[in-house]
């Protein structure tokens, strides 16, 4: 027995903060103390609070220390696991309050959140199978197995009311259904990890945290279904994902919990992993099914539906991995447990990376029904520097946004719809009033452009041909009528393309067009980006009062655009300016002036 | 893996050794004194068989700590042990031989050590 657990996060955004260093140190640092008996050091999955990461928790105090360097180890053995003194200037502010220190849970980040996809993540050692299985976990694939019918399982998990967290939001009990009632030789489950947009990484920290839950919901779904095998499509880029997941699978299958014959029931199952190349359009069911054949992946036309005709042409099930993640607890607490939490239409819980203007950078698992500004606010810390919340952009390239206005909308998958946005997979981008909304619409669009595999001709060429439009609009040459072409192109795409990629892409333009039409129109008729982002429609001059004569912005300025007498105020040369701004950082009087 | 006795029979084991993590309010306590003092007086061998006690019995509510100098330096090891509700009650001079009495008759069972607590040795 070890009298104290170091928990260090050992995911994704943590590693790349040197969490893998920091733990080698500890680990040498306790031998050296003749302390590696006493404390036990486990490398966990995400804690969600990443923008303080490198994070380490050391029970049974439950200290948070942030932000820890390797530097701070030998402190941490020495004071506080050798002679027991908490090492207070290297724990999270707001964890210390008088001398007192608040748990974890009590601190704005967590005390709103309720986990249970992120159940184990952060709290169970991800590589070892034996903390899945005392977090209750394999018990849930037991009860089906040994006291369930595969129509028991379908019904608890459609009274649930647990819907896709892939972003359709399509009812997880009925696909389910679809595929049980289809008779073939083979039917197969597949896990989509295949997490595409920019800003969401909830399935990676999922698999991360906690791959073995996957594992066991896969195994539930096979059995619901009548699926003996299972696939999870997984990105290559997410090596620690796939890292554990190989490991996951091989102590499942050592433990008798995949493979021949589980728990005695005649019940066999197995699962596979296939790596990604990074493709978005991946992330859309049938493409990624083609694309785990060894094909191209590229999407074809429904139906007929996977749970007709899926991989290798047989009854599938294809879900996101958040939404097995949820299955386990659904089956051990029953449909009422999940069914009472979320709003009536929307069960359970939503699991948001939260990104962008936002202090709290992180991993969020709220109720649904929580509204935009309880997660901004209160869990996300708010916007850093003072600014001003102007929108958040949710579902990535696929989504929209929700304007400040909106800020008090309970999310849920129907009340994003009715505001003409959308759940998506749960990236959630906060923007401040220092981001141009064409600026983002042009992004997001410059990334379907990419991702677009070409296959149908109103996505390929549609797409391209929005993205030019906007272009214009940011270059300050476009006419209202270009505007109206915008809109008309947007709609057409949506309604005609091929697959979810192409449907949804025109969200985001649609989405600021509904919102922030004013904005377009100062590109347009004013020829001004209100936010100062968009570069060609943006000049710099100096205030002639403000201006000290320094000399300082004329040192820095790349291309020698300024000149001036010293102690005499300064001027820029617009036709020289190439808008990079460096002048206003540089400047301590504050006589930059940005128009 | 056959049977749910297998599973719930591993799910006990590895919880055992995980009962620390999580730190809930209602656990017995064991703080052990560790400062110089503490530590030049035998304070280690005491925090380490107070561990292996409760290992040993399988105790799931207890977490063993440590803390810096009380303040009576004479008297180290000092140990406290705070049961939830309870007033703490303080053992001086302690010895890992004094540590099994401990477990048993004031963890376990919840009747303090009388004749170890800082009451019975100061009078001495």
């Amino acid at each position: 027995m070890y009298r104290s657990h170091v928990l260090i996060c050992g995911g994704t955004g943590c590693t790349s903060s040197h969490s893998a260093e920091i733990c080698e140190a500890l680990e040498a640092e306790l031998k050296a103390k003749g302390l590696e008996n006493e404390v036990k050091v486990v490398k966990t999955g995400c804690f969600g609070l990443c923008a303080l990461g490198p994070i380490m928790i050391v029970y049974p105090e439950g200290c948070f220390y942030s932000e820890v360097k390797v530097e701070n180890v030998p402190e941490i053995v020495e004071e506080h696991l050798l002679k027991g003194r908490i090492v207070k200037h290297l724990l999270y502010d707001e964890t210390v309050h008088k001398d007192e220190i608040k748990p974890l849970k009590e601190t704005n980040f967590y005390k709103k959140q309720h986990r249970i996809a992120l159940r184990n993540c952060g709290v169970i050692d991800p590589e070892n199978i034996e903390e899945y299985i005392a977090m209750d976990g394999y018990q849930a694939l037991a009860k089906c197995l040994t006291e369930m019918t595969p129509d028991e399982v379908i019904q608890v998990v459609k009274d649930s009311g647990l819907r896709g967290r892939g972003g359709g939001g399509f009812p997880t009990g009925l696909k389910w259904s679809f595929t049980a009632k289809n008779s073939a030789d083979q039917k197969y489950v597949v896990c989509n990890a295949d997490e595409g947009d920019p800003g969401a990484f909830m399935d990676r920290s999922v698999l991360e945290g906690d791959p073995h839950c996957v594992l066991e919901a896969m195994a539930i779904c096979g059995y619901a279904t009548g699926a003996s095998e299972g696939y999870i499509y997984v990105r290559a880029e997410y090596p620690i994902a796939v890292h554990r997941l190989e490991i996951a699978i091989k102590q499942a299958r050592e433990n008798g919990l995949l493979g021949k014959n589980i728990f005695n029931s005649g019940f066999d199952f197995d699962i596979f992993v296939r790596l990604g190349a990074g493709a978005f359009v991946c992330g859309e069911e049938t493409a990624l099914m083609t694309s785990i054949e060894g094909n191209r992946g590229e999407p074809r036309p429904r139906p007929p539906y996977p749970a007709v005709k899926g991989l290798f042409a047989k009854p599938t099930t294809e879900n996101n991995v958040e939404t097995f993640a949820n299955i386990p607890q659904i089956i051990l607490h029953g449909a009422e447990y999940f069914s009472s939490m979320g709003t009536e239409k929307s069960a359970g819980t939503k699991v948001f990376a939260l990104g962008g203007k936002i202090n709290n950078t992180g991993l969020v698992e709220v109720p649904m029904g929580t509204t935009l500004r309880e997660i901004i606010e209160d869990i996300g810390g708010g916007v850093p520097n003072g600014k001003k919340f102007k929108a958040a952009q949710t579902g990535g390239p696929s989504g929209g946004c929700i304007p400040a206005s909106l800020i008090d909308t309970p999310i849920d998958y129907d009340n994003l719809t009715a505001i003409g946005c959308m759940m998506g997979s749960g990236g959630l981008i906060v923007m401040d009033e220092d981001n141009c909304m064409v600026d983002i619409a042009k992004f997001f669009l410059d990334f379907t452009v990419d991702e677009s595999c070409g296959k149908c001709t109103p996505c390929r060429i549609g797409t391209k041909r929005m993205r030019e439009l906007l272009e214009k609009i940011t270059d300050g040459k476009a006419t209202l009528d270009d505007l109206d072409e915008l809109e008309t192109l947007a709609h057409y795409i949506k309604e005609n393309s091929l697959c979810g990629l192409g449907q949804t892409a025109p969200n985001p333009v649609l989405a600021t067009l509904r919102f922030f039409k004013d904005e377009y129109i100062a590109h347009i008729v004013d020829k001004k980006c209100p936010a100062g982002v968009c570069k060609k429609l943006v000049s710099y001059s100096i205030d002639a009062d403000k201006c000290k004569g320094c000399t300082a912005c004329a040192r820095k300025c790349p291309v020698g655009a300024i000149s001036g007498a010293i102690k005499s105020p300064h001027s820029i040369d617009t036709s020289k300016c190439v808008k990079c701004g460096v002048c206003m950082e540089t400047c301590r009087f504050g006589a930059i002036v940005k128009k | 893996m056959k049977t749910l006795e297998e599973l719930m029979a591993i799910r006990d084991r590895a919880k055992a050794d995980m009962t620390d993590r999580g730190g809930e309010g209602d656990s017995i306590r064991v703080v052990v004194g560790m400062a110089t003092c503490g530590i030049a007086a035998g304070a280690r061998p005491v925090l380490n068989a107070f561990v292996d006690e409760i290992a040993k019995r399988n105790l799931r509510n207890v977490t063993v700590t440590q803390t810096g100098c009380i303040g009576m330096c004479q008297y180290e090891p000092i140990v406290e042990v705070i049961r939830p509700g309870e007033e703490k009650v303080t053992y001086v001079k302690m010895t890992a031989d004094k540590v099994p009495t401990v477990v048993a008759d004031h963890i376990v069972n919840g009747n303090p050590v009388a004749e170890y607590t800082v009451g019975a040795v100061v009078k001495d």
